[in-house]
């Protein structure tokens, strides 16, 4: 650095000794997080007993299953399909019932909500993740039995075997029309409350089930459908869910 | 040795945004200051990197891999903060086994300096937030939360300001509307304010009262909503403020190669970037400052 440029810093720092501090520069870039980095280790290490608990949790045996169950076994209702529905019903009733006094009437889910298989084998806590990875939970809804109605014609139209438990028959014809609808054996009465429970997903009007709302009440009942998964299969020795008549299609 | 190499790769590899104002240089290296601000968004409970039959993200990630990169930054540049834009609870059984305590207790060990609150935060309610909050060695900034009337009154500052090597830092946190998002029993009391007020409001108390060299924004609002460009995101805030240098964003998920630059409200560039999710990447930001040199409208030279 010559005399000069200092000379002329000189000047240059007197004119602007005011001004604050300033950004000259600015250089942004994305670092990736790949396995080119070691390890920290003494993270490992904290981590390891967290991981070694959470693991053998989920790898824990809560139950058996006779056979393997998929979402495709059946064209309007299935093993697996029904078996939800109903855990949900059993497990979601007993919360309800406490805090209500009230019954569930039945329980609507969806087929792409089943996330996974079950495997022919032992049943684990990892299952019930598997089946269920997100947190939806448990809504149960006051809608008139005219909802009820407009959820059998959604239900008809879907084609698909979105489950339902096993206190709802829904029978098609072989064109596909409803042909008899029924709640606890009875006929749906379009003015009678029916107490529906569903996830919080379909509630808000996912896969287009827009018949929730507006409703008489809503409970939030706090309980996942995994916990509920999980609550429910640690009851039985076995899984043994069977396709059944609660929804159908005529073939004549 | 390897900064060096970063920086010539980088130049090599970017584009020079605008360069503004005199080129001092020559004259006074000794006086440039270095601040790096590091920061990650929506890790969602992912502390062990992705399995080796992962889909989509194989071997990727992983907090002990993320402390390693993290330490050899730091030890490069001391004038280091490492920030979070929230959405670090749920996602792995981690956080369903404990609740996010993991979460907390792994930042505090990486030295997070900062963080700001997710929707998915709330996800074992409020008051499952505020039970973690012993675990946290760092703080958490939300200006446009008021939490007033909940447990986490007082655990939520509208901003922090950090000094490093003699420059002041400002940072403030926004969060995302909860209405319709979270449960109310989840976020209760939780008051929600418009994003864009509050931010003009920060930015003015930072940067004029405060008198702050570096403006901050950490932001859950999301990247932008092209389906929804009205909605407030961090590109409409860039647009709709003045005196941010900088908006970390997340909640969108959004894997920006790199930073975007955009035009605040009086034609100033702001930097706008987020690194997507999972703790796939960590985002590097390094902000060079001279005293006292005069910068025009323009700004500094940004390099991306």
């Amino acid at each position: 650095m010559t005399i000069k440029h200092i000379l002329k810093l000189g000047i240059l720092l007197l004119i602007f000794s005011c001004a604050s501090t300033k950004i000259s520069k600015i250089e942004g870039k994305r670092l990736e997080i790949d396995d080119t980095l070691k390890p920290n280790l003494a993270i490992e290490n904290f981590i390891k007993p967290y991981r070694e608990h959470v693991n053998k949790n989920m790898d824990s045996v809560i139950s058996y299953a006779k056979e393997t169950y998929t979402k495709t076994d059946g064209d309007y209702n299935t093993a697996i399909g029904n078996l939800m529905a109903d855990a949900v019903y059993t497990e979601s009733n007993l919360v309800f019932n406490k805090r209500t006094g009230k019954d569930i009437d039945f329980v609507l889910l969806n087929h792409g909500g089943i996330r996974s298989i079950i495997s022919k084998g032992n049943i684990t806590i990892r299952t019930a993740y598997e089946i269920m990875p997100f947190e939806n939970s448990v809504i149960v809804t006051a809608i008139k039995g005219k909802q009820v109605n407009e959820m059998m014609t959604y239900l008809s139209k879907s084609k698909r075997a979105h489950p339902v438990s096993n206190q709802l028959q829904l029978v098609l014809d072989k064109n596909g029309a409803i042909s008899s609808a029924t709640v606890h054996g009875e006929p749906i009465d379009e003015s009678k409350t029916y107490y529906v429970a569903t996830n919080d997903y379909l509630y808000n009007g996912g896969d287009g089930m827009v018949f929730f709302k507006p409703n008489e009440n809503t409970y939030v009942l706090n309980y996942k459908i995994r916990d509920v998964l999980i609550d429910n299969f640690k009851k039985k020795d076995t899984l043994n869910p069977k396709r059944d008549q609660r929804f159908i299609q005529l073939k004549d | 040795m390897k900064r060096r190499q970063f920086i010539q790769k980088s130049t090599a590899a970017t584009a020079l945004a605008s360069i503004g104002g005199l080129s001092l240089q020559s004259f006074s290296p000794s006086k440039t200051k270095k601040i790096t601000i590091l920061h990650t968004n929506d890790v969602h409970s992912h502390i062990d990197p992705f399995g080796p039959d992962d889909g989509r993200n194989a071997n990727k990630g992983g907090v002990a891999r993320r402390a390693t990169l993290v330490d050899s930054i730091r030890q490069d540049n001391p004038n280091t903060l490492l920030l979070d834009a929230g959405d670090i609870f749920q996602g792995t059984p981690y956080f369903n086994y404990y609740g996010g305590e993991l979460e907390f207790k792994l930042m505090s060990m990486l030295k997070y300096d900062l963080a700001t609150i997710g929707n998915h935060d709330f996800d074992n309610g409020i008051d499952g937030l505020y039970a973690q909050i012993p675990h946290a060695k760092f703080d958490f900034v939300s200006a446009n939360y008021d939490f007033s009337n909940t447990v986490m009154d007082t655990h939520v500052k509208p901003y922090k300001i950090f000094i490093k090597d003699g420059i002041k830092i400002g940072v403030f946190g926004l969060g995302i509307k909860l209405d319709g998002l979270v449960d109310k029993n989840m976020y209760k009391e939780t008051v929600y304010h418009h994003p864009i007020e509050i931010a003009q409001d920060m930015s003015r108390i930072l940067k004029e009262e405060q008198g702050c060299d570096l403006v901050i924004c950490l932001s859950h609002i999301g990247y932008y909503y092209k389906n929804a460009p009205d909605k407030v995101s961090d590109i409409t805030l860039a647009r709709a403020t003045k005196d941010i240098d900088l908006i970390i964003g997340g909640h969108t998920h959004t894997f920006l190669p790199k930073p975007t630059i955009e035009k605040n409200s009086i034609g100033k560039n702001v930097l706008v970037n987020q690194v997507g999710a999972y703790g796939l990447y960590l985002g590097k930001i390094d902000f060079y400052f001279e005293p006292g040199k005069k910068v025009s409208s323009e700004g500094a030279s940004i390099i991306v």
